[in-house]
């Protein structure tokens, strides 16, 4: 029979702890628009699914007046919990205790909870909101990141790390983030830089505002370092409890299916793809109209829109969506594309995700900015995730494939399973206008009507080649699909691909362009 | 809802595209060939000391000035045998990056 004046110690050193910071700092924290630690979990979890660990740990640190500091948590609250179901590991740091700064204590307890996600194979959550390093701890500090950033590394591609930011998140501290799969940022609320506005101003004389450095929108439309902006942090909650139940709890295993559905009939696959192939459409109604409910989970929407990427089911089984976007940039791939187009196929591959890549592309971006930026290098990245990927890879070539940018949508000579083509593909090694320019220069530039010479020839080589028989007469495509039948070709493509099973040559690891 | 950007043309290996210009592309910064008559500061900082005048000789890797960045002092030497023309800063002066320092002329070394 426990004492009653035992239970009665635990309840009241519980309560001072899940205080926080206190009062008056909890109060501080609201009046910034941002939740509190604690209050962010059970708003993230399943309801009443919530177990915490370490709860009592205290650091020992000595110097600079630690010694009188009683921080609760260490300032950081880690446990484990459930998202629709699928238990999750989790930690947030307490903004309200000592600015959420990172001691050795608060980085034990959050690799301690990473080191528990990988051994149980679970997903892991990471709630930043943090003023750094805390500097009376010194070196400690600087170990505990270390710790943190190894095992993130340690965990990549064995379970789905994510990182949610809901206040600054800067210096050293910013890499734990950079270094997990999905990125989840707030507006006016998250702070990422490495180097903040006043060290900025005071050794480089720029001035620039912390939103305009660091904010949400920065990193969700010019850096690429965030996967999914919100503008309150409920919207954040949804749409990670929305990944979660889309994705894998860890590399050994599918995502899980639910009941198929049928696409939105407002979605026209018909009516979307304009006759004029120099006109626009916008490739997301493509993709919705083949998607179970029509529901397209769009990953990274305002960072090089000129490709989509995203998750969606069909027929119930979660793939990754990988598409030429024709309505920006004439859908083109370039630095920023090439990245993000490549980062997402790697992760679909590390978590057992087919991919599916609708492809309307006309070439590379010519210019020099984009040569001078390494086009060539970030171009190689999506030849190498392509191929390097071993799960299924199904294409659908809509429009344009020309020249390169063929070869690199997904191609069946990089290893694509199935590759369908629309009537109105057009697979050639570059467009009309240009071959005329190259192929039949000297034809036009000898002919007494030089212009009229040129257009027939357009009309020619686009008799000729734009098109996608060609390219199946070589066995290149698999197979010439009408619009209506591209929903069941794909259904049918995920069934058979099930069990896809092949061998790479032995080695560590590849060396894709970094 | 932010305004969405008018269609406009793009020319992708000759045929024009119709679609939505990027900010990335629209602010893209126009190529500068480089001109070596003219010094910039490769970095915000501080004129700490300039060791020429104008109408100077100088040779190829004579020190022309320290530019004071990053807790460094950085040495800019010139690339080139040729007569300062013209110093566009003084000692003391806090620069950015890109900022002219100096105009020189290159002697070209006459074969004999």
């Amino acid at each position: 029979m426990v004492q009653k004046s035992k239970i009665k110690e635990l309840r009241e050193r519980k309560e001072k702890l899940l205080q926080g910071g206190g009062e008056q700092a909890n109060e501080k924290q609201k009046a910034l628009g941002k939740r509190t630690a604690r209050e962010r979990i059970m708003a993230l979890l399943d309801e009443g699914s919530f177990s915490e660990y370490d709860l009592f740990v205290e650091h020992d640190a000595r110097d600079f007046g630690m010694d009188k500091k009683i921080l609760p948590g260490d300032g950081v609250i880690i446990g484990t919990g459930t998202v629709f179901g699928a238990p999750v590991a989790i930690f947030a740091q307490d903004f309200t205790v000592a600015g959420g700064s990172l001691g050795l204590m608060h980085a034990r307890k959050i690799t301690k909870i990473m080191d528990h996600a990988l051994k149980m194979k679970m997903p892991l959550i990471g709630i930043n909101d943090s003023g750094g390093a805390r500097i009376q701890e010194g070196v400690n500090a600087l170990a505990g990141y270390g710790e943190i950033f190894f095992r993130n590394t340690l965990l990549s591609g064995v379970i789905p790390q994510i990182s949610v930011i809901l206040g600054p998140c800067a210096g050293g501290a910013v890499y734990s983030p950079a270094l997990t799969d999905f990125v989840f940022v707030v507006d006016n609320i998250s702070k990422m830089f490495i180097t903040g506005p006043e060290v900025i101003k005071a050794v480089l004389g720029e001035e620039i505002s912390m939103e305009y450095l660091g904010g949400a929108r920065v990193h969700s439309e010019i850096t690429g370092n965030a996967h999914f902006f919100s503008s309150s942090e409920e919207e954040c909650f949804s749409q990670i409890r929305k990944l979660i139940s889309l994705i894998p709890w860890h590399n050994g295993q599918k995502a899980k299916n639910a009941e198929p559905a049928e696409p939105d009939p407002a979605y026209d696959i018909e009516k979307i793809v304009p006759e004029d192939p120099t006109l626009p459409y916008d490739v997301k109604d493509i993709i919705k109209s083949v998607l179970d409910r029509s529901d397209f989970f769009e990953v990274m929407e305002n960072y090089a829109r000129n490709i989509v990427i995203g998750f969606g089911r069909i027929g119930g089984r979660t793939a990754g969506f990988v598409a030429n976007q024709p309505l920006e940039m004439a859908g083109v791939l370039d630095v920023d594309s090439s990245d993000k187009a490549a980062g997402f196929i790697r992760y679909c591959d590390a978590f057992n995700i087919p991919i599916i890549s609708f492809v309307d592309i006309p070439g590379y971006l010519p210019g020099i900015d984009q040569e001078h930026a390494g086009i060539i290098r970030h171009g190689a990245k999506v030849l190498y995730a392509y191929s390097e990927a071993t799960v299924p890879k199904i294409t659908v070539i809509l429009r344009k494939a020309y020249g390169g940018g063929y070869i690199a949508m997904s191609s069946r000579h990089l290893g694509a399973d199935f590759v369908f083509a629309w009537p109105t593909a057009e697979i050639a090694v570059m467009g009309p206008e240009g071959a005329a320019n190259i192929i039949f220069r000297k034809e036009i530039m000898s002919s007494d009507d030089p212009e009229g010479t040129r257009k027939q020839k357009i009309e020619e080589y686009k008799r000729m080649f734009a098109n996608p028989y060609v390219a199946a007469s070589k066995g290149y495509v698999d197979a010439i699909i009408e619009p209506l039948e591209t929903r069941r070709s794909l259904l049918h493509s995920l069934a058979v691909t099930e069990n896809k099973m092949i061998q790479v040559p032995a080695k560590k690891h590849g060396l894709p362009p970094f | 809802m932010k305004q969405e950007p008018e269609l406009e043309s793009l020319n992708i290996d000759f045929t024009l595209y119709k679609t939505r210009l990027s900010p990335k592309f629209r602010n893209r910064a126009a190529y500068k060939a480089p001109d070596s008559s003219k010094i910039l500061s490769f970095i915000s900082g501080t004129v700490l000391d300039i060791f020429v005048r104008e109408g100077q000789e100088v040779s190829k890797g004579d020190d022309l000035m320290i530019l004071e960045a990053m807790k460094m002092q950085n040495y800019l030497k010139s690339m080139h045998r040729g007569i300062i023309k013209k110093i566009c800063v003084c000692q003391g002066d806090k620069v950015t990056k890109g900022t002219l320092l100096l105009e020189m002329e290159q002697i070209h070394n006459t074969p004999s």
